[in-house]
């Protein structure tokens, strides 16, 4: 399987991003240049975290007119497999792939730290590999993480199990203390309608051996594996 | 084609929690302003544009806030001024 990995100005994950797919799970990665109007065949496009465009205006909002985005945006029309981490997880948002906005933290502090989040839905092909309510420890590192969408969209994600991970203490609630950023209804990561775009806030790529903390992100690469190739 | 200069207000949607302006409101009491109620921090944007028309200067203007210059899904935005260069 092929992943494509975007770079925008200003990435910075999209290595890590790389890593994750060729050392990790063992298949193919290439980079796609923001200026690049082609996915090169990727079968799995990720967008990574970084400040594109250094946050200008908003996080993601110039990067969601860069030319690879229109590529990016007809692949997830077509029902092809999105992954936006962290700054990836604002520009799907900004671009109309997913509801809703990420907001400055409710602190006003860059958060950077190991959060525990727990699998809300299990069933998306992103997490098969997880258990339902499973918790997972990720780091997080972000300034503009807090989720923000208005009371009928919230309650529809809730409703249609669109909401796919969310910040728990370390009792494994999703309490006002487990919430890193002030998030809606502590929400992490959300997946489209379709179940073909994901977005979260926490780095799978960057728990990927014990070694370096966790390796609770393997989990979400291992599903992609499993239910994409499948 | 005249030259226009267009000026935008942009706040955070009402109801939204704006940490920003919590904590310059907090700040202003600190300071001993003590009759502030509520404070908004928000972005001013000045775009320079060729329009035949005022009207159209503000259209165009308009049409970018919707597409890129504003969220709005977090942000409202006003259009506060027209002026021929």
């Amino acid at each position: 399987m092929r992943f494509g990995i975007v770079t925008f100005p200003g990435s910075n994950c999209d290595y890590d991003a790389f890593r994750a797919v060729v050392d990790t799970l063992g298949e193919e990665a290439v980079y796609l240049w923001h200026k690049d109007h082609d996915l090169q065949g990727s079968d799995v496009v990720i967008l990574p975290g970084g400040f594109s465009y250094g946050d200008y205006l908003r996080a993601g909002a110039i990067a969601r007119f860069s030319p690879i985005m229109r590529e990016v945006i007809a692949h997830a029309r077509r029902g092809g497999p999105v992954i936006g981490i962290c700054n990836g997880f604002q520009i799907a948002c900004e671009a109309g792939l997913l509801p809703g906005a990420l907001l400055k933290n409710a602190s006003l502090k860059f958060v950077s730290a190991p959060v525990r989040i727990r699998v809300e839905n299990s069933q998306t092909r992103f997490t098969s590999d997880y258990d339902r309510h499973q918790i997972l420890t990720i780091p997080v590192a972000h300034g503009d993480g807090r989720y923000t969408a208005d009371d009928s969209t919230l309650k529809e994600l809730e409703h249609s199990g669109q909401v796919v991970f969310r910040y728990v203490d370390s009792g494994g609630d999703a309490t006002e203390a487990g919430n890193p950023n002030g998030s809606s209804n502590n929400i992490a990561g959300i997946i489209n309608r379709e179940g073909n775009v994901v977005g979260l806030m926490p780095h799978p790529e960057r728990a990927l051996d014990s070694l370096l903390g966790s390796d609770d992100g393997l989990g979400f690469f291992q599903s992609i594996l499993a239910t994409v190739a499948a | 084609m005249t030259a226009f200069r267009v000026s935008v207000h942009i706040t955070p949607r009402r109801g939204i929690l704006d940490p920003q302006g919590k904590a310059v409101e907090g700040a202003l009491h600190s300071l001993g302003f003590a009759g502030v109620k509520e404070v908004h921090v928000g972005r001013y944007i000045v775009v320079e544009t060729d329009a035949e028309t005022q009207n159209a200067a503000e259209a165009e203007v308009k049409a970018m806030c919707e597409r890129l210059l504003a969220n709005p899904v977090i942000e409202d935005f006003e259009i506060e001024s027209v002026a021929a260069r």
